[in-house]
């Protein structure tokens, strides 16, 4: 890597500029967990590493009433260890706490997670079921998006030359929502998700659905949201029919490859298993949350 | 004197705290990649990127100019090796194979064979130099699977070579190298008398050594030839005299191979890959070389062991004797020959004492890296077949799976199917052992699943070298060649210690460079403990004599009237005189002046080492939805001989074990169409990690082998063999499915499961 | 291409290095500081054998550029013992025979120092579960788990005291 420079800017403004200007290839850097792989492996040869860490509110989660705001380069650690954090949304956490190792996540972060947009990235799907939002900052200003609509395709966002993700926001949890995100891997950690699913639901007094939203990783280029797994859910008790239309739904959603990590056939019929099943942690946790959190 | 009762021990059974072991917990141990020589180069490989390909030419010439480039190396710098010249002493590589596979000549024979090597003033600028090469390849057809490279119509990947053991010898060259048979009796009528015969096909896929330490070596070639190699190795002596032939030096005196300490081999370092290129480099430039493997290089571009078909048909009586047992095994040795299937055949059936068994097995060429020794080289694979097959012949009989093992047990006397009569062998001692064993006592809850596996390995002895120096302190200094993968050097020094009858910590070992010791044959083949050890007591033993003769003199009395007891040496009984005990130091302080240094140095072929056999009990819970399997408990029996420091036994069996279970679930090469790796990392590469593994408990059985001075026997490779066949037997008790492709991973149980008990959407 | 000038405070002690942007960390505590401790199995992070911790947390210092450690404060397997003062964990690991040939024996003494550090009483899966990022082919891990959790006793009863 000839041509490489470094820069640690203390500005979101300096970072853009950074990140716009390069001539060639500019990568930011949060905790590098991804990009330094690439570039050993010279599957990516930036020009320009941007280290996004100096930057203040990059790291650190805080509160307002409505929203938890995280900065795009905190780690994954810093979010399991955030308490409240942890007990309002825990499937975002658990889809946190699994990219790889103690190690990883000790500098792993949620934006390098989704920018990196391999379709089996753990911390997705449930911060998309959550309906979280990212916060772009780049040359023509800010803007927010979904994040479902950051990851356009395996590799590729739909983040333009100079922006990055300066925070995510996710609503606080309502009375009885709440959520959990599963994923199967072949040992018991180390591995890419063959398959992953985040599930949110919100119920009434009695127990029944009335809001559901489901998410699946690693059986599609991008992460799927499963209208038809979300409305088998709503109106309805976790019952032994409301699971088998909803591992149904979930089956049919996939469009799976064949890889070294899984068959289409076996990532298909998981799919249908790990929706059940953090359906059912999703839907026990709701009912355990009376209040919201404030 | 005899050190086989173990209640006259002190030291030997003890459990001390290894010599090396601050320096390995404090990291200022030196392995391969962590030495340093000024004025040194970085080396980088450039590596084929055809599974099988005519190299038509090579250019160097942009390399070569680019700055900070001072040299590049490819085949025209590496001699032909002459027939004559192929192997050396009793060391089992063929030189010309193993020159030809450190760098490619005319062909390249699988994806990462070295083709050309630059070294540079640094990593960056060698990496860039590899770019600037250019090679040009003419892509030939592959072939990566064992019994698509044994058809006629295969691709062939050397015209030379006419399958051995074939009368009358073959007119076509072949894939197939070699074809071994291994017969006792008449199978064909042992299995017109069975009552029942079943016949199975097992496979296995190519398994790595993994271990965490990737290759690395710094050669230093002086001008008149004088080198020195610091390598991560299983063996200085090998190191040297194979750089010496593929480099072309011939000058062993010249070549000093220091072993550094080594992060794991388990067989993988009983070869070279980096120090002949190293050597070339260095002599070509003037300067040190360093060249350290990538973890992708490691898995790309050296020796797993060999994917395998192995197809065995057994016979036996309604009451579970078996009457003939067959097996046929097909293993890949990668581009050149020499995979382990003679062991295969051998170790298999080993543990059984059958009336009648033959056993065939073909070894196998195809595009893919050259296979090294991977722990009990063979016979986890053979064993995977037997062990499963004789599993199934049990469920079939209905007769509980230890119980066959007692009724068909190899016992004292029995002979097995390739030859030797068994005689003070522990197999039976392990089933019995397993019997009583309270895993099997816990209760099996829903899902779960409890098998039985056995193993046997013949482990080595050969050539050793060791030295015993008494300083001029009265602590001792012992000298021996074999690089410690495992906590050797600690039994050495305790066992010397036990002769000496001093603390254990008056005695350092040390694992001496080709220079400082005599030839040492490489640390494998469970041998270091025995061989080694065999060699370091008699070098002790005769320092004994020595200490003694000198206490004569400086009593001025008969050396005959001189004992040794305790580190000191005594007047033998009250007519030799009455005298003070005289200890190390007191000697040592004077031994210039009764005759000079004392010091004993010993040099031995070892015989008599003696088999393991083990037997293993695994119980798993399978997760039906999903195909994970789960270990939940785990207890290997093994009959060691002797321990001399039972913490590197246990910890020896407990390797094994880990080993084998990411053998049987999770490990496997990946190739794409082209012959391409998939997976050349620890991501997709899956081993397993401290979360898929419970405690793992293990019983050792001490049957002594009398031939060695303390009743050792090689404990390190046995253990690796029966965990595939214990799993599988412990997955099919779960489900009432037989595994028999290995790794035995999620989707395909899950597959497996949906073909006999297809699932409904809804969990019940 | 200009190096990296970059002060970092290593095992207690101010250090000043030059860096290329491409080196990691880990290239820089072998290359530059003749720091060998720390060892390399994989490049991709998948290993744990170049453990190390910065300001507070395990890393893998393959996945880190040198140029990042720039004011952070940083601890190598060399910083672990005081003197010729082990900590408990090397302690336990040489009494257990938790090492055979000892490659990866730094990156898991940094990473189970660090359990400790936040945990005095890991139970074995949770102690499991953290040093799963360290991979061990020797042992199997058993007498692993066992040193660190004989560790942890032993520092509960010297804070108890």
């Amino acid at each position: 890597m000839p041509n490489l420079s470094f820069t640690a800017p203390t500005t979101v403004d300096d970072a853009i500029n950074a990140l716009a200007r390069a001539p060639g290839l500019a990568k930011p850097l949060a905790g590098g967990t991804d990009l330094l792989v690439q570039m050993r492996s010279g599957r990516l040869r930036p020009e320009v590493i941007v280290d996004l860490k100096r930057i203040p509110d990059l790291i650190g989660i805080r509160e307002t009433s409505e929203s938890f705001v995280i900065g795009a380069a905190t780690p994954g650690i810093m979010l399991s260890e955030h308490e409240t954090f942890s007990r309002a949304w825990p499937g975002i956490v658990e889809g946190v706490d699994l990219i790889g190792s103690q190690q990883i996540q000790g500098r792993a972060s949620l934006v390098g997670n989704l920018c990196n947009a391999s379709p089996a990235a753990d911390s997705v799907p449930a911060l998309i079921a959550a309906h979280a939002v990212a916060v772009i900052a780049g040359p023509d200003g800010r803007r927010e998006a979904p994040v479902e609509a950051i990851v356009i395709g395996p590799g590729q966002t739909s983040l333009k030359k100079g922006e990055f993700i300066v925070e995510f926001r996710v609503p606080k949890p309502k009375p009885r929502q709440s959520d959990a995100y599963l994923r199967f891997i072949p040992r018991t950690e180390m591995d890419i998700a063959v398959v992953g699913c985040g599930v949110n639901v919100t119920l009434d007094a009695a127990g029944l659905c009335t809001d559901a939203c489901v998410v699946l990783g690693a059986v599609a280029p991008t992460q799927l949201i499963v209208n038809e797994a979300a409305e088998a859910l709503k109106g309805h008790r976790l019952d032994d029919d409301t699971l088998s239309r909803l591992d149904a739904a979930a089956q049919r959603a996939c469009k799976p490859i064949n890889d070294k990590r899984g068959t289409i056939e076996y990532r298909t019929k998981v799919a249908g298993v790990l929706a059940r099943r953090a359906a059912a942690i999703a839907f026990q946790r709701a009912a355990g949350r009376v209040a919201g959190v404030h | 004197m005899s050190y086989l009762d173990k209640d006259t021990l002190k030291i030997v059974g003890t459990r001390p705290i290894r010599p090396d072991g601050i320096d390995k917990v404090t990291g200022r141990a030196n392995f391969g990649a962590d030495m340093k020589m000024p004025g040194m180069l970085w080396g980088k490989i450039k590596r084929s990127p055809h599974a099988h390909a005519r190299i038509v030419s090579i250019n160097i010439d942009k390399a070569m100019a680019l700055p900070g480039v001072k040299a590049v190396t490819t085949r025209a710098d590496f001699p032909d090796i002459p027939p004559d010249k192929r192997t050396i002493g009793a060391m089992p590589h063929n030189l010309w194979d193993l020159s030809r596979n450190c760098m490619a000549k005319g062909k390249a024979l699988y994806e990462g064979h070295a083709v050309a090597a630059v070294a540079a003033t640094s990593p960056a600028i060698a990496e860039q130099a590899l770019d600037l090469i250019e090679v040009e390849y003419e892509v030939l057809p592959h072939v990566m699977d064992v019994e698509a490279a044994m058809a006629d119509d295969a691709p062939v990947l050397h015209d030379d070579i006419f399958t051995a053991g074939v009368e009358p010898k073959p007119a076509k060259p072949s894939n197939v190298a070699k074809m071994v048979r291994f017969a006792k009796g008449d199978v064909d009528a042992g299995f017109a008398e069975a009552e029942i015969v079943i016949e199975r096909r097992y496979t296995t896929k190519p398994v790595h050594q993994a271990y965490i330490e990737p290759h690395a070596c710094v050669v230093s070639v002086a001008a008149d030839g004088q080198t020195t190699i610091w390598s991560s190795s299983q063996g200085q002596f090998m190191v040297r005299a194979y750089t010496s032939r593929i480099a072309g030096a011939e000058d062993n005196a010249s070549i000093r191979a220091i072993p550094a300490e080594i992060g794991g081999g388990f067989g993988g370092k009983t070869i070279i890959y980096l120090e002949p290129v190293a050597y070339v480099l260095s002599k070509k430039s003037g300067r040190p070389v360093k060249i350290v493997m990538s973890r992708e290089e490691v898995f790309r571009a050296t020796g797993p062991t060999s994917g395998a078909v192995v197809e065995v048909k057994m016979g036996a009586k309604k009451d579970g004797r078996i009457t003939a047992a067959k097996a046929v095994l097909k293993y890949q040795s990668g581009a050149f020959p020499g995979s382990p299937v003679q062991q295969g055949c051998i170790c298999g059936l080993a543990v059984y004492d059958l009336p009648n068994a033959e056993a065939i097995g073909y070894d196998v060429l195809s595009n893919r890296p050259k296979v090294a020794a991977y722990r009990a080289p063979g016979a986890p694979i053979g064993s995977f077949g037997v062990e499963s097959c004789i599993d199934e012949l049990a469920r079939e009989l209905g007769i509980d799976p230890l119980k066959m093992r007692e009724i068909n047990g190899a016992k004292d006397g029995a002979k097995a199917a390739h030859g030797p009569t068994w005689n003070n062998i522990g197999y039976m001692k392990t089933v019995e052992a397993a019997k009583a064993h309270p895993q099997l006592s816990v209760p099996l809850g829903p899902n779960q699943g409890r098998g039985i596996a056995s193993g046997y390995w013949h482990n080595a002895g050969g050539e050793s070298s060791a030295a015993c120096h008494v300083n001029e302190d009265g602590t001792v200094t012992v000298t021996e060649g074999h690089p410690d993968i495992g906590g050797s050097r600690a039994s050495m020094a305790m066992m010397v210690a036990e002769v000496l009858g001093i603390p254990f910590e008056r005695v350092r070992p040390v694992v001496g460079d080709t220079t400082a010791i005599g030839f040492s044959a490489s640390t494998g083949g469970s041998r270091v403990t025995f061989a080694g050890g065999m060699a370091v007591t008699q070098a002790t033993q005769k320092v004994v004599e020595e200490l003694k003769k000198r206490a004569a003199i400086m009593w001025d009395i008969s050396p005959e009237a001189v004992e040794w007891k305790d580190g000191k040496a005594y007047p033998a009984g009250p007519n030799a005189g009455s005298f003070e005990p005289l200890d190390l130091p007191a000697i040592a302080g004077k031994a210039a002046r009764t005759g000079g240094p004392i010091s004993a140095e010993v040099q031995i072929n070892a015989q008599g080492q003696a088999p393991g056999f083990t037997t293993h009990i695994c119980d798993v819970e399978v997760d039906k939805e999903t195909g994970h399997v789960k270990i939940l408990r785990y207890t290997a029996i093994q009959d060691v001989g002797r321990a001399i420091h039972p913490s590197y036994v246990e910890g020896q069996m407990q390797g094994g074990v880990a080993q084998g279970v990411g053998w049987a679930l999770s490990e496997e090469y990946i190739y794409d169409k082209d012959g391409r790796l998939e997976n050349p990392g620890f991501l997709d590469y899956r081993v397993p990690v401290a979360s898929d593994m419970p405690m793992i408990d293990t019983v050792l059985i001490e049957v002594p082998n009398p031939r060695h001075p303390f009743g050792a026997r090689g404990c390190g490779e046995v253990p690796i063999i029966p965990p595939m066949a214990a799993v599988a037997n412990a997955i099919a008790d779960a489900t009432g499915i037989r595994l028999r492709d290995l790794p035995m991973s999620p989707p395909r149980l899950r597959a497996a499961l949906d073909a006999t008990e297809p699932m409904r959407a809804a969990a019940k | 291409m200009a190096k990296q000038h970059v002060s970092t405070i290593i095992n207690g002690e101010p250090v000043e290095f030059l860096c290329e942007p491409q080196q990691t960390m880990l290239d820089v505590l072998r290359d530059e500081l003749n720091l060998t401790g720390s060892k390399e199995g994989c490049s991709s992070g998948d290993c744990g054998a170049c453990t190390v911790i910065v300001d507070g947390n395990i890393v893998c210092s393959c996945l880190m550029l040198g140029a990042e450690a720039e004011g952070r404060k940083i601890t190598t397997i060399e910083g672990i013992a005081e003197g010729d003062k082990l900590h408990p964990v090397q302690q336990k690991f040489l009494e257990h025979a938790a090492l055979q040939c000892g490659f990866c024996t730094p990156g898991f003494i940094v990473a189970a120092k660090a359990l400790l550090d936040e945990n005095l009483n890991p139970t074995e899966e949770e102690t499991r579960y953290w040093l799963a990022g360290n991979l061990c082919r020797c042992t199997g891990y058993d007498k692993i788990i066992r040193a660190v959790l004989d560790a942890a006793a032993v520092m509960r009863a010297e804070g108890a005291r």
